[in-house]
């Protein structure tokens, strides 16, 4: 019986099958992000237990930051477009196409429409000192919150899946709040979205034997 | 790669005949594999797929809850205002009875605690309407009216808000705040000293 040598395998592993995988992941996680436009406040919502999801289109947001100022945004760049056309032959801004594309690229907006083409001609940075944020006017002599409501559901078309969203700061003073809601209120919008964070219902009440109740969707 | 052969050899070399090695055409993709998966891990976290959650508010029009007040019962309603500094107060029925508040019992204070708070208030006024019945024999259904006065954040809206679905208040409403409300708030705000 002559001995068989057995040839001893060699321990370096092949690294290139890994290294496509690592690839694929990365280009699929690069694709997949979407970085957010900077928002102009940060604000910090309350929490509450509710699970619904924020929709990602068919969406106007309005945000309240502590102070009471109120922003405007929109999904859509098309709409966005529709729109700020329609404000400006309608109320006479003048704003030129780098202003517009300003606004179609851009975040949330809040300033008075006399102001809208100087605050959209400055950066996001700017305008933070120009002293122009001074949100969207909501009181009731001057309501500049309605047009801009108005313009931007004629903007979405009508779209029945279209959803109010407000997305207010715990500190936010509540007649800032009242104020809005009447708004939509005068405009015949009942069914709104506040934006939350989500928590879990406290250990034996209602709502969490209920959840326990049914199964989990 | 693209390596040059340094070594000084100094001619005599050439004449020794020594092959120059071949260099192996491998390349160790160890930290290429390291950077990729680094990469990965950086646009994993950066990435957010929770998104932030909502709430259905349903206001009801103007005219509706006109009726819908009326059709409060005294007996099935608690009222609950919310206060500066997070507060609550609350009273049972709609102080619509001159009388009811001259007990002194009749307007309360308290908070947003999980124990002793609003939520055991809530839960008590609904078990004890669950136990009234109505003109057909059916179980009565508490009606929560929520007022917010001016000093009341978003917070404590939302919180009172939550309140209901925590309970599971079916019938609730938010009303406008009135002059008495507002009055009985500073006095029991001065009585508690709540700046």
């Amino acid at each position: 019986m002559p001995k068989v040598k057995m040839p001893r395998k060699s321990t370096l592993v092949d690294m290139t099958a890994m290294c496509d995988v690592a690839f694929l992941l990365l280009t699929f996680f690069m694709l997949a992000t979407k970085f957010k436009p900077d928002e102009p406040v940060t604000v910090v919502t309350p929490s509450s237990i509710n699970t619904q999801l924020l929709p990602d289109s068919d969406v106007i947001l309005l945000t309240i930051d502590k102070g009471g100022r109120v922003f405007f945004s929109m999904d859509g760049q098309s709409k966005r477009k529709k729109m700020i056309e329609d404000l400006n032959s309608q109320f006479k801004l003048g704003l030129d196409t780098k202003e517009m594309n300003n606004f179609i690229l851009g975040a949330s907006v809040g300033t008075d429409l006399k102001d809208l083409k100087s605050y959209l001609s400055l950066s996001a940075e700017a305008r933070k000192k120009s002293g122009l944020e001074k949100g969207i006017p909501t009181d009731s002599s001057n309501n500049e919150l309605s047009s801009w409501i108005e313009y931007a559901r004629a903007a979405q078309d009508n779209n029945p899946k279209l959803k109010y969203c407000i997305k207010a700061d715990n500190g936010t003073p509540y007649p800032v709040i009242k104020q809005i809601l009447d708004t939509f209120k005068d405009k015949k919008i009942q069914k709104l979205n506040l934006v939350t964070n989500l928590e879990t219902p406290p250990v034996g009440s209602a709502a969490a034997l209920a959840q326990e109740g049914k199964p989990a969707k | 790669m693209a390596e040059m052969d340094t070594s000084s050899s100094g001619g005599k070399g050439k004449h020794q005949g020594t092959k120059s090695k071949k260099l192996s055409t491998r390349v160790d993709m160890t930290p290429m594999v390291d950077l990729g998966f680094l990469l990965i891990t950086f646009f994993m976290l950066t990435t957010t797929m929770s998104k932030p959650k909502t709430m259905d508010l349903v206001m009801p029009k103007d005219t509706e809850r006109e009726e819908e007040q009326n059709k409060v019962k005294e007996s099935t309603a608690l009222t609950i205002l919310l206060g500066k500094k997070d507060q609550v107060y609350y009273y049972e029925g709609l102080a619509q009875d001159p009388n009811a508040s001259a007990n002194p019992d009749f307007f309360k204070a308290t908070n947003f605690a999980n124990k002793n708070g609003i939520r055991d208030v809530i839960i008590k006024k609904r078990d004890a309407v669950a136990q009234m019945r109505n003109a057909k024999g059916e179980p009565e259904d508490v009606v929560v009216i929520i007022k917010a006065d001016n000093d009341a954040t978003y917070k404590n809206f939302v919180d009172i808000l939550d309140e209901m679905a925590i309970n599971r208040i079916q019938r609730y409403a938010t009303v406008d705040i009135s002059d008495q409300d507002k009055q009985w708030i500073k006095q029991t705000e001065t009585a508690n000293g709540v700046q």
